[in-house]
């Protein structure tokens, strides 16, 4: 029978398709793949159609009309008369100001709350404990509205301010908090500042490598410096001494009662101190619980051994257990990070203008483009979210256990 | 990744502008009800009392279109939108009708592909302050916060007129009237702005109305009224002409008091007899019965009572008539004759 004969290498036949083991798999991923394509094409059209049907076709012109509206928080200069893409760009700024200033700081929140809660002090572990499960066991929006709340019903208005009202600014005069914000003194730079600066990042820059130098000694040598000292020297001592023998051209413009509120110096709102203090607050919740986890993760015999060889404790924390703990840490740290920045999209509930205030809230309303605009916003915070992961990866893979 | 979300952003809109093939009239029918697209709360213009039902002058235009068509005041439900949802809501077919102090521009009128059906009230946009700030114009107000609902003509209009006056000014935007009250009241912002009747209606509900003063400034021409979606014709004429009717009913002297006496039998007057039925088939041409009017006016009253009710001289609110009187009375209301 020539069947039972067949060459061990038989023509490919389309039944195979379906009853080979080899090339099944392949046929299902290839039907799989055309029914999701389908479905992909039939959305598509659904949403063209249904958007013709309605009379909207989609156009991402109205970025280049004039947006006719304001916006309190500038970082870059935006009148009413400046384009919508201007005032998308204005709110971006925005939300990156409070994503990376809220991360410093639920970083740092986190990371003493964190090392606290593994104190043998009962009572200092256990308010960590309680601090920690009550921030996150409770929605974010209600933080930010507490804390907005305080701010502005528990401070004085600015015209307390004036002559015999009851509040009083702080810090020599230089610090007013009212209900529209915290006024702090503006820098002036005048003549001969930027050799002040160029000489304060040279003495940063200095210090990078007197550690290095140190490092190197002490490995060569076994003699150490004292780094700390020296480190704090170097970061004050030369630009203080530019400072002064320039004449002093960094001035300070104070905050001054006039008119309506304060002029001169920064406002910080409520609304970004709002947001900023709940989201690293909320934030720093959830790190506590990554650093504590990070560092439980190391096995005692690790601090036995390193005791052993004589290390105290503080050394053996920085030397033997952060380095390892932080291979633990920082992975889960990085979504804490993305969390953080695109928790920052419920600006809109204390009115601090962020890109979904701008772009994704007046933008469109003024203007009806609400497809476009939400697809602009979700493409802004998946590429903001990638390049912060990225970030963190690369210097995940810097402390990363390195296999030799 | 980014196609996912492209799509998924897709498909939502995708599925919410199916929701709104049918005409209107027939779903409003087929689900008994008439969804009301309506403020969140703004004191005699739409807000529940106590018992939770809801109130007010534009709650009443709701009623009035619901005994229109279904025959029942009450089978309204209001669905409570901020000022930067309602247009998407209306649009996504959410509700039937929006009725919630929105302005007529030319804009939303043609980008947004709605259709305005008329103007149930005048408006202007305005400032109120705090007595106490010893203000007496707008153009006093170089430096001052300034609270504003966002998604707004009035952000706009407040732009305008700052960059007009060269007057400098810090926005504090707010989400809803409630926020901003909140805000005001707590000194948070120096000034309040909104549509006149919304400051009169909002101070209306502080403990102490007297501190508060409306400056004299209007900025702007703000007509409120009723939207629909654009394309559906005939919901849109049920609408207008429900309104139209509560106008023409207060300058033929047609009340919730007499209708029911104007209807029993016609009268000398032709264009009474053909609102109320006796004469002539006008309900049938925008396919209700012949009664409708007589429903709307019983179950509301006419434009004029409407008003005295919820925002007139004689409620906490207190508006006068100004433009909104009859255009009998040096007023802007003038409804097409019923013919």
């Amino acid at each position: 029978m020539a069947a039972m004969s067949a060459p061990p290498r038989e023509a490919f036949r389309l039944s195979q398709l379906l009853y080979d083991a080899r090339y099944r798999s392949l046929t299902i991923q290839v039907i799989a793949s055309i029914l999701i394509m389908l479905l992909l094409v039939e959305l598509v059209n659904n949403t063209v159609t249904n958007l013709a049907a309605l009379g909207k076709d989609i156009s991402f012109g109205f970025l280049w009309t004039t947006a006719g509206y304001d916006i309190n928080q500038q970082i870059i200069p935006f009148t009413s008369q400046d384009t919508h893409a201007r005032a998308a760009l204005v709110g971006i700024l925005n939300t990156l100001v409070v994503a990376v200033l809220g991360c410093i700081l639920a970083t740092i929140i986190g990371v003493l709350v964190g090392v606290l809660r593994l104190s043998k002090n009962w009572l200092v572990s256990r308010l960590m404990g309680v601090y920690v499960e009550a921030m996150r066991n409770t929605p974010l929006l209600i933080w930010i509205l507490i804390v907005f709340a305080v701010m502005t019903e528990a401070t004085p208005q600015p015209r307390e301010f004036r002559e015999g009202g009851s509040a009083s600014m702080i810090l020599w005069d230089s610090v007013a908090i009212s209900n529209r914000g915290v006024y702090i003194p503006r820098p002036v730079w005048g003549e001969g500042s930027g050799l002040v600066v160029a000489v304060f990042l040279l003495s940063v820059i200095g210090i990078f490598f007197l550690r290095a130098y140190a490092r190197r000694r002490q490995e060569a040598t076994g003699d150490q410096l004292p780094v700390l000292w020296m480190s704090l020297g170097l970061f004050f001592l030369p630009a203080l001494l530019a400072f002064f023998a320039l004449g002093r051209p960094i001035g300070l413009e104070l905050p001054e009662l006039g008119g309506f509120n304060f002029t001169g110096g920064i406002q910080v709102r409520n609304s970004f101190i709002a947001l900023w203090l709940a989201l690293s607050l909320y934030t720093s919740a959830f790190i506590a619980e990554n650093v504590r986890g990070g560092i439980l993760a190391i096995s005692k015999g690790q601090t036995e051994a390193s005791f052993a060889l004589g290390l105290r404790p503080n050394r053996t924390m920085q030397l033997v257990i952060l380095p390892q703990a932080l291979r633990v840490i920082i992975p889960p740290l990085i979504s804490q990070y993305l969390n953080l920045t695109k928790n920052s999209s419920l600006a809109i509930a204390v009115g601090y203008m962020d890109v979904r205030s701008t772009l994704g809230g007046i933008t469109i309303n003024q203007t009806g483009r609400e497809l476009e605009g939400m697809l602009l916003l979700g493409i802004f915070y998946l590429i903001t979210s990638l390049i912060i992961s990225s970030f963190m990866n690369l210097y995940n893979s810097n402390v990363k256990l390195k296999e030799r | 990744m980014k196609k996912t979300l492209i799509f998924g952003a897709m498909a939502a809109a995708g599925l919410a502008a199916g929701a709104v093939s049918a005409g209107t009239m027939d779903d409003v029918k087929a689900r008994g009800t008439l969804k009301c697209g309506s403020n969140e709360g703004l004191a005699g213009f739409a807000a529940p009392d106590a018992n939770g039902v809801w109130n007010g002058f534009d709650v009443s235009l709701c009623r009035a279109i619901a005994a229109a068509v279904l025959g029942d005041p009450q089978a309204v439900e209001f669905v409570p939108l901020t000022s930067q949802t309602r247009f998407t809501a209306l649009a996504a077919g959410e509700v039937d009708v929006l009725i919630r102090n929105s302005t007529w521009t030319y804009s939303r009128d043609t980008d947004l592909k709605l259709d305005f059906k008329g103007v149930n009230y005048y408006d202007g946009q305005g400032f109120m302050v705090q007595k106490s700030l010893g203000v007496s114009s707008a153009k006093e107000l170089d430096g001052a916060t300034v609270c504003i609902q966002t998604g707004t003509t009035t952000e706009l209009n407040l732009a305008d007129f700052f960059r007009v006056n060269n007057i400098s000014y810090e926005p504090v935007p707010v989400a809803t009237n409630a926020e901003g009250q909140q805000q005001y009241l707590a000194g948070a912002c120096d000034v309040y702005t909104t549509d006149i009747s919304g400051l009169a209606a909002t101070r209306a509900t502080f403990e102490n109305p007297g501190d508060h003063v409306i400056l004299p400034e209007v900025v702007s021409k703000e007509p409120l009224g009723p939207v629909v979606r654009h394309g559906d014709n005939e919901w849109g004429d049920i609408v207008g002409w429900t309104l139209n009717l509560l106008i023409a009913a207060e300058e033929l002297g047609i009340t919730s008091a007499n209708v029911a006496e104007l209807a029993a039998a016609p009268t000398a007057n032709p264009e009474v007899n053909r609102i109320l039925g006796t004469e002539g088939e006008l309900g049938a041409m925008m396919g209700l019965d012949k009664d409708w009017a007589v429903r709307v006016i019983s179950a509301v009253g006419n434009y004029g009572e409407v008003f005295e009710r919820n925002i007139g001289e004689a409620t906490p609110v207190g508006l006068a008539r100004g433009l909104n009187a009859q255009w009998t009375n040096g007023g802007l209301l003038y409804a097409p004759p019923f013919r």
